[in-house]
C-alpha cells in the first residue's frame, strides 16, 4: 500500500485496542471473572497488524477456504504526529496529527485468552484510508458516528463516544509502556458485536468527517 | 560474516570484527565500548515465539493446557521494543517478576508467502541473539501475552552481530546460555524446539507473507529467574554472539 497520505507518511505500524467498548465486556457477562480470563482487563487490551496486513480502500479481502465469513472491526485510527511517549491525558490529543479509518478485519474468534496471529495478521486484513484528515479539521473525536454497511444495508451503527477509554486516554496509557512515532496508527478499537461479511461482499465503513473505506470480500480460490 | 551496525564519532556505520576491536566500514578500528551498538539490522515485523522449548512447555504445560500437537504460540511486537546491545532496560518499581529470555533470532531474507517446510530455509538470511524480557506482574489473560508484558520499550534486546546463514551450519543444534552477573542462570539447545525452523516458516507463511528483514524470535528454553536493578545480563548462542544487556531503574528514565 501506499503510505504517503499527504501530508502525512505512515510508519506502517498498526496497534489494535480490543474491548474499548464497555459493551463488548458486557456480552461476555460473567465470563469475564472465570477461567481463563479470571478478571476483567486492566491495560489496554492490544495487538499488532503487522505490515503484510495493511492495504488500501478497494484492496480484496482474501476468505479463506473453510470459512463462511470475515469480521468487520470498523475502527477509527489515530495518526500520531510526533514521538508519544509518557503523554499525559490533557496533552494527549496535541500528540495526534490526524485520523483515518481502520478496517480491522479478522476471522471470527471466541476467545480472547491466546487467539492465535492468522485469526488477525493474515495478508491484507488491514485497510486503511481513504485519507488522513487532518486533526486541526475534526474537533471531536469522541462523538464520531461508525457505520458498517455490507452490500449497502447498514448492519452496524455505533459512535467512538462512552469508550472505556477515549481519544486522549487510550494515547495516554498506551505511551506509559510504550513510545509511539510519527505516522503509527493507533485504533481506538471497534464497538461490540462486529459484523461478519460473506465472500463477494462490500464492506463499507464510514466515520463523520473521514470518508468511507471500502473494500470487497473474496473466496482465497479466486484470488489465486 | 558478521556485521553489527554501531553508532561512532557521529554517523551509523557497519562494523567488522577485528583482532583489536571493531573495524568500520571505512578502516577506522574501534574498541566494542567506544561505540553504541545498534540492532544488527532493520526489523521488520518481529514474531516472537511462546514455549518452543520442550522441556520449558513440560514444566509449564499443566498451567497452560497447551500440547506438543497444537498450533505454534505465536504473538507480534512493534519496533520500539527493540535495542541494541550494550543497552539498558527499565525495570519498574512496581515489579516483583521480570526476567530474560535468551532466543535464537531467524531474520528472513527474502519474500516467503506459502513456503514448504523443504523451500523454506532459503528465505533466511542470517540469525543473531535476542533477550526478550517478560514482566510477569503485568501478565493479563486477554490477547495474552498481552503488549504491557512483552512489548515494553527497551525490552528487547538484539545483536550484537548479523550472521549470514550460509556460517551456521546447523541453526537446529546451538548451545544457549544466559548469565546473570557472570552466573550461569540458563542453559538450553535449540535441538530442543517444539517446532523447528522450516515448520515456523511455512506455518507463518502460509497466512502471512515474511519480507526481508522480518525476525522470529523462537522462544527460550527453561531457567527465566528475576533480574534486579544492577545487574548485568548476558544471553549466548553457540556461534551467533554473547548479547550484554544491564537493568536500570526508573530514576534512570526520570520516572
Amino acid at each position: 500500500m501506499n503510505f504517503d497520505f499527504s501530508p502525512f507518511h505512515l510508519s506502517g505500524v498498526v496497534y489494535g485496542t480490543l474491548m474499548n467498548d464497555p459493551e463488548a465486556l458486557a456480552d461476555l457477562g460473567e465470563q469475564v471473572n472465570e477461567a481463563p480470563y479470571k478478571a476483567p482487563p486492566k491495560a489496554p487490551v492490544m495487538y499488532i497488524k503487522p505490515r503484510n496486513t495493511l492495504a488500501a480502500t478497494g484492496s480484496a479481502l482474501c476468505l479463506p477456504a473453510g470459512h463462511q465469513s470475515l469480521e468487520i472491526g470498523a475502527c477509527l485510527g489515530l495518526v500520531i504526529g510526533r514521538t508519544a511517549c509518557r503523554v499525559p491525558v490533557g496533552q494527549a490529543l496535541d500528540y495526534i496529527a490526524g485520523y483515518t479509518i481502520v478496517n480491522d478485519v479478522s476471522l471470527p474468534h471466541d476467545s480472547y485468552y491466546r487467539p492465535s496471529i492468522r485469526f488477525k495478521a493474515r495478508d491484507g486484513f488491514c485497510p486503511i484510508g481513504p485519507r488522513v484528515i487532518p486533526a486541526s479539521e475534526l474537533n471531536k473525536p469522541d462523538e464520531l458516528d461508525v457505520s458498517v454497511y455490507i452490500d449497502d444495508d447498514l448492519v452496524q451503527q455505533s459512535s467512538t463516544a462512552g469508550r472505556v477509554r477515549s481519544v486522549a486516554q487510550l494515547v495516554a496509557d498506551v505511551t506509559d509502556f510504550m513510545t509511539l512515532q510519527a505516522g503509527d496508527i493507533l485504533m481506538l478499537g471497534a464497538a461490540a458485536r462486529a459484523p461478519k461479511a460473506p465472500a463477494g461482499s462490500k464492506v463499507k465503513i464510514e466515520i463523520a468527517g473521514l470518508g468511507c473505506l471500502e473494500n470487497t470480500v473474496v473466496n482465497e480460490e479466486e484470488l489465486s | 560474516m558478521k556485521t553489527a551496525r554501531v553508532a561512532f564519532a557521529g554517523a551509523i556505520h557497519t562494523a567488522f570484527e577485528d583482532p583489536k576491536g571493531l573495524r568500520l566500514a571505512d578502516g577506522r578500528i574501534v574498541s566494542e565500548t567506544e561505540v553504541v551498538w545498534l540492532p544488527p539490522f532493520e526489523t521488520g515485523t518481529i514474531i516472537a515465539l511462546g514455549l518452543n522449548y520442550a522441556k520449558h512447555l513440560k514444566e509449564l504445560s499443566k498451567e497452560l493446557t497447551i500440547t506438543e500437537k497444537d498450533e505454534p504460540l505465536v504473538f507480534l511486537k512493534g519496533p520500539g521494543a527493540i535495542i541494541g546491545h550494550q543497552g539498558q532496560t527499565r525495570r519498574p518499581k512496581d515489579v516483583t517478576f521480570m526476567h530474560y529470555e535468551c532466543e535464537l533470532a531467524v531474520v528472513i531474507g527474502k519474500t516467503a508467502k506459502s513456503v514448504t517446510a523443504a523451500d523454506a530455509m532459503e528465505h533466511v538470511a542470517g540469525y543473531t541473539v535476542c533477550n526478550d524480557y517478560a514482566f510477569r506482574d503485568y501478565l493479563e489473560n486477554w490477547y495474552r501475552p498481552n503488549l504491557r508484558v512483552k512489548n515494553r520499550d527497551t525490552a528487547t534486546i538484539l545483536g550484537p552481530w548479523f550472521v549470514d546463514a550460509a556460517d551456521v551450519a546447523d541453526p537446529h543444534n546451538l548451545s544457549l546460555s544466559t548469565y546473570v552477573n557472570g552466573e550461569r542462570t540458563q542453559h538450553g539447545n535449540t535441538a530442543d524446539f517444539v517446532n523447528n525452523i522450516p515448520e515456523l516458516i511455512e506455518y507463518l507463511s502460509e497466512f502471512m507473507t515474511l519480507q526481508a528483514g522480518d525476525v522470529i524470535l523462537t522462544g527460550t528454553p527453561d531457567g527465566v529467574v528475576d533480574v534486579n536493578v544492577g545487574d548485568e545480563v548476558v544471553c549466548e548462542i553457540e556461534s551467533i554472539g554473547r548479547l550484554s544487556n544491564t537493568i536500570v531503574d526508573d530514576q534512570v528514565f526520570g520516572r
